[in-house]
């Protein structure tokens, strides 16, 4: 469906010299030939990247306790299993309820916090909005160790009130993540100009007329997409939550996997633990890129763009 | 301020004159800057709270002393009655004659890189051909560029957990291709294994920001490149990568900036100490008694270093945006 789309541009070099009656009576010799060894080099690029994933799911349905061995297709690892499976052992369940907790309630509170900033930020210019908006891109690029070291003794020693458990993972994903739809929507903003304010409000709408009815539904498409970031994002997070994460009941997926796995053989069991991961992120990210096409349908662009935008790479 | 009867529900198209005739009452200055600053202000203030002072207390518990009884730290929040303690003790451990530290971070440096360096190897070609050369199969190649991007992080090493076990796929291919006689312990505290480890784990990012900077070359340039008669590898130093310079330091920003962080990466793949980084002794350090000041300074010492590359970005990310507008 994408690949209709994408633009033309695109397909140009080895496309329009091949074609003309004139390089046929030229020299063999193509300028622009075809790259096979970069296409092979990424090809193997590629099955390096993604063949020891589809390994990893396929064991997530192994008949037998080794990540290594196969020994027959079950789902004993999913709901079979009476005591190992993700629906039988209360931690494995425990932590894939947590991580879809985190990751609305992150995205519920930083999404709107994020596009409210973007909004006020961009519009009020002076020394305190850019001061903060430096601060609000410091809070994107800062190592995620060091930002949850600040989180920790904030938690432990400050806002002591605020224990380590659901409450410290969600304020410090907030944190983490409200800059996605702060950058995101901040750089739509920019490429949308003030024109659409301007006539809402020579027409003779008040400011939050013209933020409901004109601004919000044209950010409708960055807010879509940081919204998808955010959410998929907190269900990857593992270094901030595994600092604040105090017992079984709010320990999340990605760090179960990693305390179990982590000096040992986890069995299979968190094979299907990351496999529930990985379905629950692609599938945020499809339904994210669906919609961002739907929001954008009225306007040029491809689903490249679509796809680098979702993907957080403007 | 109440608006007319019979708002128009079209929103006006850009390419109109948005600045013709100035019908409405616009909303005076002062009414409308209120109006901005009530909006950032959630952020703000979250910022303030959530962000900056978090920092200020791991500056207090840095300078701050230890509780001899509980061996807990002790934050101070004036400055006046700073001590020093912890940082002599974190500055013993980096220089000092019984340094255990030192080590470690020339090991991080290491490890960084050449992981970085090796990155680039593999991103950059992959990278190019998809933007250059992948036609109308750009989208296909887009998405499994960005699958990744999409897969767990504990998921992906995980793969490669099962992969590189005693009795994985990596040693049964190895011995079949009869490379090796006996299989190969990869995950018992191999050096190699970390790099590659964080090779695969922060490539995605690299790959993403270095198509889209190749992507928006101008495909004239190059063309006129070759028109003018270089071969193709003098287009590509002449032409392609100065014009890719930019995505290249943005994306070895953006993949170093976590790999110096990264504890679990080395954690998972080896576990042992003869490769541990300066994440794990930071991470190390924040749930042990006594130490926890310790890996205060360390973490504080840690964002001063990083600070330089952390602000470039910051600035260089703003300059574009500005440029776009």
């Amino acid at each position: 469906m994408t690949a209709t789309s994408a633009p033309a541009r695109a397909a140009e070099p080895s496309g329009t010299t091949a074609r003309t009656g004139l390089s046929r009576l030229l020299p063999r010799r193509n300028p622009w030939g075809h790259p096979w060894f970069l296409e092979g080099f990424t090809w193997l690029y590629l099955i390096w990247s993604l063949v020891p994933i589809a390994i990893a799911v396929l064991f997530s349905f192994n008949n037998g306790k080794s990540q290594a061995a196969w020994q027959g297709f079950s789902w004993r690892w999913y709901f079979t299993d009476p005591v190992n499976s993700v629906l039988h052992n209360p931690q494995l369940h425990a932590a894939v309820i947590q991580t879809v907790r985190l990751s609305v309630l992150t995205t519920i509170i930083a999404v709107p916090l994020g596009v409210a900033f973007a909004l006020g930020i961009n519009r009020w210019r002076g020394v305190t909005s850019s001061t903060f908006n430096y601060v609000m891109i410091l809070s994107f690029v800062i190592p995620e160790l060091i930002f949850g070291v600040a989180m920790f003794f904030v938690f432990t020693v400050l806002f002591t009130s605020v224990h380590l458990g659901t409450l410290a993972e969600v304020l410090g994903l907030v944190t983490w993540n409200v800059s996605w739809p702060a950058i995101i929507v901040q750089a739509r903003l920019v490429t949308l100009g003030r024109q659409y304010e301007e006539a809402a409000a020579d027409l003779g709408a008040n400011q939050v007329s013209t933020m409901r009815r004109v601004m919000i539904p044209l950010l409708g498409p960055a807010i879509f997409a940081s919204a998808v970031l955010v959410f998929s994002g907190v269900i990857d997070d593992f270094v901030i939550v595994d600092l604040l994460s105090s017992n079984a009941s709010n320990t999340p997926m990605s760090v179960i996997i990693y305390s179990t796995q982590h000096g040992g053989n986890g069995g299979p069991a968190l094979n299907a633990l990351g496999t529930i991961m990985l379905a629950m992120s692609l599938i945020i990210a499809a339904l994210g890129y669906v919609a961002y096409r739907w929001a954008t349908r009225g306007e040029r662009g491809s689903g490249i763009e679509a796809l680098t935008t979702i993907a957080g790479s403007e | 301020m109440t608006a007319p009867p019979g708002l128009p529900r079209a929103i006006p198209q850009p390419g109109g004159a948005p600045g013709g005739a100035r019908r409405g009452r616009r909303p005076d200055k002062k009414q409308s800057k209120a109006f901005w600053i009530a909006l950032a202000a959630p952020g703000i203030i979250w910022l303030i709270l959530l962000f900056i002072v978090p920092f200020y207390a791991v500056l207090a518990i840095a300078m701050g002393q230890l509780n001899r009884l509980f061996e807990s730290p002790i934050a101070v929040w004036n400055p006046f009655a700073w001590s020093s303690s912890n940082v002599i003790n974190v500055w013993h451990d980096l220089f000092g004659a019984t340094s255990f530290a030192g080590p470690i971070v020339l090991r991080t440096i290491g490890y960084v890189a050449a992981a970085s360096v090796l990155s680039l190897l593999i991103a950059y070609p992959a990278a190019y051909f998809v933007a250059r050369f992948s036609g109308r199969r750009k989208a296909l190649f887009l998405i499994l560029l960005i699958a990744p991007f999409w897969i767990s992080f504990m998921m992906r090493m995980l793969a490669w957990i099962d992969l590189l076990q005693t009795n994985g796929y990596v040693n049964r291919v190895l011995s079949a291709l009869g490379l090796i006689s006996q299989p190969v312990n990869w995950l018992g505290g191999k050096w190699f294994t970390v790099v590659l480890g964080l090779v695969y784990g922060y490539i995605p990012y690299l790959i993403l920001v270095l198509f889209a900077g190749l992507d928006r070359i101008d495909p004239a340039l190059i063309e006129a490149g070759r028109d003018l008669g270089l071969n193709r590898v003098r287009t590509f130093v002449r032409v392609t990568l100065p014009l890719s310079r930019q995505a290249i330091l943005t994306g070895m920003l953006i993949t170093v900036l976590p790999m110096v962080g990264d504890y679990f990466t080395n954690q998972l793949l080896s576990g042992a100490a003869n490769t541990s980084m300066v994440g794990n002794l930071i991470q190390g350090q924040l749930g042990t008694p006594g130490l926890e000041g310790q890996g205060a300074v360390l973490s504080l010492l840690l964002l001063l270093v990083l600070l330089v590359p952390m602000v470039y970005y910051v600035i260089s990310t703003n300059r574009s945006t500005r440029e776009a507008a």
